[in-house]
């Protein structure tokens, strides 16, 4: 007999009218949804009572009879049989091409590239990663369809912090695929922050410390009365629980005075030691590591002593980031009030500690690390929905990584600087660079350091039609464009003829991890240098500037010079032409003064000819 | 008002430098509140495009008006005074003088703890000259020599950005 349901007293709308609308987490071993009912957010469980799903997809062979594709547990039991055809970890070619993907060789299936992005090769045809994360993305919205028996109204999906705009833009595109309408993209730790948030009726400044298996971010919140203000964000892509595996590994070969292992199977079973090491560490202050090394048998006792001593290096790196993430957020450490801990690695007593010293307060660790992420996202897409009856949840949330646009030289000029609150939009005035120049490539750019080959490449574009003008005369005015899903358009607009070229940038790659942990980490390492390169690229710059206005004015104006002037001046721009390609900044800037000295009579006897020139115009005008 | 209107008068408050922080703070979050486009996510098209707009305005205004530089420089601007930092770099003698200790004391601090000195001192410096900047706009109403203020205090902050890079290069 069907039962017959009965609504919560104070509950706003009926079933029926309530709009369907649920959190995911995707995520790169796992993915869950969550779901806000009857006013709490809970994870919807499969017919099993199992709320995880595992990011794997296997595809099977359609002419062996197969019928389309398993996913989640299914598929991760058939890994090891069919380890070409069942994807996992797809999440870490989302928005990338091949070249930008870590140990791309080491993955068990066959990654290739396609037109710039990294595609797989299947026994049932090439994927790309948007549709193999459409595969999961779709399972779970048929389970939250089957838990309410209603159609989808729309979904919130967590991206990691540091994603960039191609990744971004990669999982709308899945979501898209698996006929999902999204609501919004949140970041993960400002979604854990919702959940936490709510939960406890928290206000003030909090930091999420969010440390996965492969990354590490970090996000100041302030709270008030149901506003989650991200004040800003940062972090390391490229550390997380993995390290720490790889850590201890190296400590416990070095104290047995072994070298690195050859064997691939062999440095399997270390690395999964290793990591049961490290999670029975938690729970005892000893235990012994047991593995095989070129066939002989390997037992090294580890202490929490030992393990904390090798892994010091890592943790360390990980309050780096959150010292510059804090000065960032213009914060003081005892301004914080709670310290959320989300991320499985958060489970090491170890880090709980680190980050406890740290702001000398005890992290709050109550909610569970795997599901705390799809938890905020529900909350918010509940709010979006029109369903929340507090209404007053508004998330303000930040832009992680700066954007720009390449200058002259390969310079980035910065337009968006990293944690500006979205939506926003900037402008910034550009000019044209030579006389007459009817066109003007623009190169957008996302990252942290001062030259283009340092950053992302996002997108290029070019404006054309500019009526030709004098250099530096026309006015372009570049406008950069972040919804409040962190996504970006760009614009330019010539202000004096009027001309426009537009373009949403969806390009076929974006940054890897590594790629922004390295640009993360260098800017704050190699500024120096940075300032030295920078510094050699504008001598440059301002080298062939002066070259090209030589030329230009000789050709020109070179009958008011005689032949021995005219001798010098070319000696000048052959001198300074040969520093170019290795000479040092200061050579280049030596040489272009002496240029720009040698000219100076010459300049002021065009100027003499230009004026008077214009005087004769003028008097034949008033004739 | 309207998507033209100024900073001040889309937050409601009268074009002075001094400015409540936590009044500002509380005024962004309930126009947010209101122009958000998460607060319009199920509406029309239309309507989302309206409340992109605003609430771009709205950040527009809020990062300018929280900040005392730019807030300094749109009171120069709103008066008709153009702060023109590019084409006008004269400075008086002894605060020229004073950068150039600064840059030398920046190149040889060899410790976290002497560029942190360092900072301290910039810091102490801004202070006094943002309490200058206040005279200046709100007591003399003299927006010329507000611009002259704004252009040296755009010289600190240059390098008080140069000395927290040099901070973040050691670690700290």
């Amino acid at each position: 007999m069907a039962l017959l349901q009965i609504s919560e007293p104070g509950q706003s709308l009926d079933p029926h009218q309530r709009r369907i609308a649920v959190g995911i987490d995707l995520g790169t071993t796992h993915s869950l949804v969550a779901a806000v009912r009857h006013g709490v957010s809970e994870c919807l469980p499969d017919l099993q009572g199992r709320v995880i799903l595992p990011s794997v997809v296997r595809y099977l062979d359609p002419q062996a009879g197969g019928a389309g594709r398993q996913v989640g547990f299914e598929a991760l039991a058939a890994q090891i049989g069919d380890p070409a055809n069942t994807i996992s970890s797809v999440k870490r070619l989302m928005g990338r091409s091949r070249a930008q993907v870590a140990d791309v060789d080491k993955l068990s299936y066959t990654v290739v590239d396609d037109q710039g992005m990294a595609v797989i090769d299947t026994v049932a045809g090439r994927k790309t990663p948007m549709e193999v994360s459409a595969e999961i993305l779709a399972t779970l919205r048929y389970r939250a369809e089957d838990s309410f028996d209603d159609e989808l109204f729309g979904a919130v999906i967590t991206v990691p912090a540091y994603f960039d705009d191609a990744q971004r833009q990669a999982t709308k595109d899945a979501a898209q695929l698996a006929g999902i309408p999204v609501l919004r993209l949140i970041n993960e730790p400002t979604a854990a922050a919702i959940a936490y948030g709510l939960d406890n009726g928290a206000e003030g400044v909090y930091a999420i410390y969010d440390l996965g298996g492969g990354t590490f971010d970090i996000s100041i919140l302030r709270l008030t009365r149901g506003v989650f203000e991200v004040l800003a964000t940062g972090g390391d892509s490229a550390l997380g629980g993995d390290d720490y595996d790889q850590a201890l590994a190296d400590w416990v070969l070095q104290a047995q005075g072994l070298g690195p292992v050859a064997d691939a199977a062999e440095r399997a079973a270390l690395h999964r030691e290793a990591r049961r090491v490290k999670e029975q560490l938690s729970a005892h202050a000893e235990v012994v590591f047991h593995t095989e090394v070129e066939g002989r048998p390997l037992n090294q006792r580890v202490r929490v002593e030992d393990f904390e001593a090798c892994t010091a290096a890592l943790t360390a790196r990980t309050l780096a980031a959150v010292r510059k993430v804090l000065r960032d957020a213009g914060v003081g450490k005892d301004e914080v009030q709670g310290v959320v801990m989300v991320g499985g690695s958060t489970r090491m007593p170890v880090i709980r500690r680190a980050v406890g010293e740290f702001f000398g307060r005890e992290p709050l660790t109550d909610l569970n690390p795997d599901e705390v992420v799809a938890l905020g996202a529900a909350v918010q897409a509940n709010a979006l929905a029109g369903n929340s009856r507090e209404g007053d949840l508004l998330l303000l949330d930040v832009i992680p990584l700066s954007l720009g646009i390449e200058t002259m030289g390969g310079l980035v000029e910065r337009i968006v600087p990293r944690n500006s609150t979205i939506p926003t939009a900037r402008a910034q005035d550009f000019t044209t660079y030579q006389d007459g120049q009817t066109a003007l490539a623009l190169h957008v750019v996302q990252g942290e350091r001062d030259l283009v080959a340092d950053c992302r490449s996002l997108a290029r574009f070019t404006l054309r039609g500019i009526p030709p003008m004098a250099a530096g005369a026309a006015r372009i005015r570049v406008t950069f464009t972040v919804d409040a899903d962190g996504l970006l358009a760009v614009s330019a607009r010539e202000q004096v003829s009027g001309v426009e070229a537009s373009i949403d940038v969806k390009p076929a790659y974006g940054l890897s991890d590594e790629q922004i942990a390295t640009m993360l980490q260098d800017s704050f390492s190699t500024a120096q240098q940075d300032m030295a390169a920078r510094a050699l690229v504008e001598a440059k710059v301002d080298a062939d500037r002066m070259i090209a206005a030589t030329r230009s004015a000789v050709a020109a104006d070179g009958d008011l010079l005689e032949p021995a002037e005219r001798a010098a001046i070319d000696r000048l721009v052959d001198a300074l032409q040969a520093l170019l390609p290795a000479g040092s900044a200061a050579e280049i800037e030596a040489a272009t003064d002496a240029l720009a000295k040698g000219t100076e009579p010459f300049a002021a006897q065009r100027m003499n000819r230009g004026i008077q020139q214009a005087l004769a115009g003028r008097k034949v005008e008033e004739v | 008002m309207n998507l033209q209107s100024n900073d001040f008068e889309i937050f409601g408050i009268a074009p002075a430098f001094a400015v409540d922080r936590a009044a500002l703070d509380e005024r962004w979050k309930a126009l947010q509140r209101e122009a958000h486009p998460d607060r319009h996510a199920s509406a029309d098209a239309q309507t989302q495009r309206q409340a992109m707009q605003w609430s771009v305005r709205i950040n527009e205004a809020y990062q300018r008006l929280k900040d005392p530089l730019k807030r300094a420089a749109y009171l120069c601007e709103l008066h008709g005074v153009a702060i023109e930092a590019e084409n006008n770099t004269a400075m008086p003698a002894a605060f020229l003088m004073q950068q150039m200790v600064w840059r030398e004391a920046l190149e040889e601090a060899g410790s976290a703890a002497a560029v942190e000195d360092l900072a301290d001192e910039v810091a102490a410096a801004r202070r006094a000259m943002l309490a200058q900047l206040q005279v200046t706009a709100d007591e003399l109403h003299d927006f010329a020599a507000l611009a002259g203020q704004v252009r040296a205090l755009m010289f600190v902050e240059r390098f008080a950005h140069d000395v927290e890079a040099r901070l973040d290069q050691l670690g700290q």
